[in-house]
């Protein structure tokens, strides 16, 4: 090797370790509009939390809120009440939302079949409304003197089982919670059909040579392959759920009746930050809430991350 | 493929099953506009029935659009959606394939970081971010809006975006950079077109909570200049909440606009899915 041909090496030796700008380029502008926009307000409101009003004055804390909200008479029943609902309202959309959008997906990717832009275009379709016109015509459906859920359910001979079931305490939750599966249930169908259609066709044909079909082939080579979606549905689902606000707020206002049965962590937060009625606004307790609700999805996103996503086979094809 | 598939009986039977969910799906939604095409006496008595030439009224509209500026509203609500949506994919891309494809230390602290966002509602910092869009002047503009939203949908945006773009073969980058194309021109020429489907995927998920929310326009942007649709609506609800003929109105006007949007997103997914992009 001759001499200027070491030294080339050489001096390309310092090129390889150079700082790749791309890689900053590519990441700024989403790291800017992120950070400034989102991380630091919310450092600010979790910082909040430790403080709290003293004679007139900010001061430090420390968990003396954390202890006022889960044990304290005039928070704790609330705040209880409200986690209990949220985990009930979460259990609800994974029974029912999650397999409904699995199987709607699962018959919308069937090969040849007709109508199927129609089909997912119009199943979809509650998921683009907003809560306002979602919470008022359910409002509307379900109210016994507009009588359109009684006329329905006499057309299938149920009459007798209706009930004003958002005026109920004992209902109201799972009222609210099958409402919003109703307008939510596209997202996973959505992702989970994109999952299925990514499934080669190599695949499938060798199942189907193997006589591998129908259910058996669902349950034995297309689902398996869909996982991570169903993992990537599911922590949606828990994450939406435990920020889920809205369509409480629509249906059963501020203070999420009858009785607070529809109460869960978003309502409570709100109506703890901002007052409502009598009650003033109170921003430590808000941050409070609000820190407890970052805790509770911390340590679901965080399962999902460490435990489930990393048992998860990927297959690459 | 398969004769089972395709066999009469089963494919009626599919197609029935998803009919009939296709029903649940709209019901309420035509339940909606028919009636707000309606006297106020036929919309009580008869709310499953279509407008006939005897019940047929448009005094909803007419409310609607002789008290709000509507036309005002769907412009800003547009333009506030769009450019987030135009924002996020963009910047999420960038990000997505920035850690889906180099090796860098602190790779997975950044992707960690970023997907932090997913989980928390941005809601949480709500009384920080007033006071930040106070400081910089940004308070009923749509500029507050646009960073908001575009604040909150890029940790998405970039989580479903690199999940993608991990698919994307390593031999066609490095054939691409044997090729001579820089970095940029990989990304933007052989990555941006293969995962056009997640970014189509990503933009219909990113514009539903923008065009749907409530809670910013109130405390960013609620003057009047600022309104977006759906502020419009509830406010009409707020001031017409008797007046049912107006608020049906002004609903099946808020549906409108995001169902045209939908189909031209929708349009891209179907093409994105079809040509097999991702598989």
């Amino acid at each position: 090797m001759s001499q200027a041909e070491l030294q080339s090496i050489a001096r390309a030796e310092p090129i390889r370790r150079q700082i790749r700008w791309h890689i900053l380029v590519f990441l700024l502008p989403a790291l800017v509009i992120y950070s400034a926009v989102m991380v630091l307000p919310l450092i600010e409101t979790l910082r909040l939390s430790l403080f709290n009003v003293v004679d007139g004055q900010p001061a430090f804390v420390g968990l003396a809120n954390f202890k006022v909200l889960f044990g304290d008479a005039r928070w704790a029943s609330d705040f209880w009440n409200a986690l209990k609902n949220n985990f009930i309202f979460f259990v609800i959309h994974m029974l029912v939302q999650n397999p409904i959008g699995v199987a709607l997906a699962a018959l919308l990717s069937i090969p040849k079949l007709r109508f199927v832009g129609f089909y997912r275009t119009a199943i979809f379709l509650p998921t683009l409304l907003s809560f306002v016109i979602v919470g008022f015509i359910w409002k509307l459906i379900l109210s016994p003197i507009w009588g359109v859920a009684p006329w329905m359910m006499d057309l299938v001979g149920m009459k007798s089982l209706f009930a004003p079931w958002l005026g109920r305490p004992g209902s109201a939750l799972i009222a609210v919670s099958l409402i919003s599966v109703w307008q939510y249930v596209g997202i996973p169908m959505m992702l989970i059909y994109a999952a299925l259609l990514s499934i080669p066709d190599e695949v499938i044909e060798a199942a189907e040579c193997d006589g591998v079909t129908g259910w058996s082939q669902f349950f034995k080579i297309k689902l398996p392959l869909i996982l991570p979606a169903i993992g990537i549905i599911s922590i949606l689902t828990f994450v939406g759920n435990f920020n889920a606000f809205d369509l409480v707020y629509t249906v059963q206002g501020a203070l999420a009746g009858p009785d607070g049965s529809t109460d869960i962590l978003g309502t409570l937060l709100y109506r703890t930050f901002f007052g409502f009625q009598l009650q003033l606004g109170d921003r430590s307790m808000g941050a409070t809430i609000a820190t407890v609700m970052f805790l509770i999805i911390l340590a679901g996103v965080s399962l999902y991350l460490f435990v489930i996503q990393r048992r998860m086979r990927r297959y690459q094809f | 493929m398969s004769k089972a598939r395709t066999s009469p009986i089963r494919s009626s039977l599919v197609h029935l099953a998803l009919i009939a969910y296709t029903l649940v799906a709209l019901f309420p939604v035509f339940l909606t506009i028919i009636n707000s095409f309606k006297s106020r006496n036929a919309i009580f008595r008869n709310p499953l029935q279509v407008p006939t030439p005897a019940t047929f009224d448009l005094v909803g509209y007419q409310t609607v659009l002789g008290q709000g500026d509507f036309a005002l509203y769907f412009q800003n609500s547009l333009i506030v959606t769009v450019v987030s949506i135009a924002a996020v994919l963009l910047f999420g891309a960038m990000a997505a394939f920035a850690l889906s494809e180099y090796r860098f230390r602190g790779n997975t602290m950044m992707g960690l970081y970023l997907a932090i966002g997913i989980m928390i509602p941005i809601r949480l910092g709500t009384v920080a971010i007033l006071q930040g869009m106070v400081a910089a002047g940004l308070v009923n503009t749509l500029t507050a809006l646009i960073l908001v939203y575009t604040a909150q949908g890029l940790p998405l945006a970039i989580f479903i975006l690199s999940e993608f773009m991990r698919t994307v073969s390593d031999d066609l980058k490095n054939a691409g950079r044997i090729d001579g194309l820089s970095e940029y021109a990989i990304f933007f020429r052989l990555v941006l077109p293969l995962v056009r489907p997640a970014m189509a995927t990503v933009a219909v998920f990113t514009m539903i909570p923008i065009w749907n929310d409530l809670w910013f326009p109130l405390i960013l942007a609620p003057g009047e200049a600022t309104k977006t649709v759906t502020l419009g609506s509830q406010i009409f609800i707020g001031q017409f909440v008797t007046n049912w003929n107006a608020v049906l109105a002004a609903l099946s006007l808020a549906i409108l606009p995001v169902l045209v949007l939908y189909v031209i997103f929708s349009r891209q997914l179907i093409r994105g899915i079809t040509s097999g992009a991702v598989k």
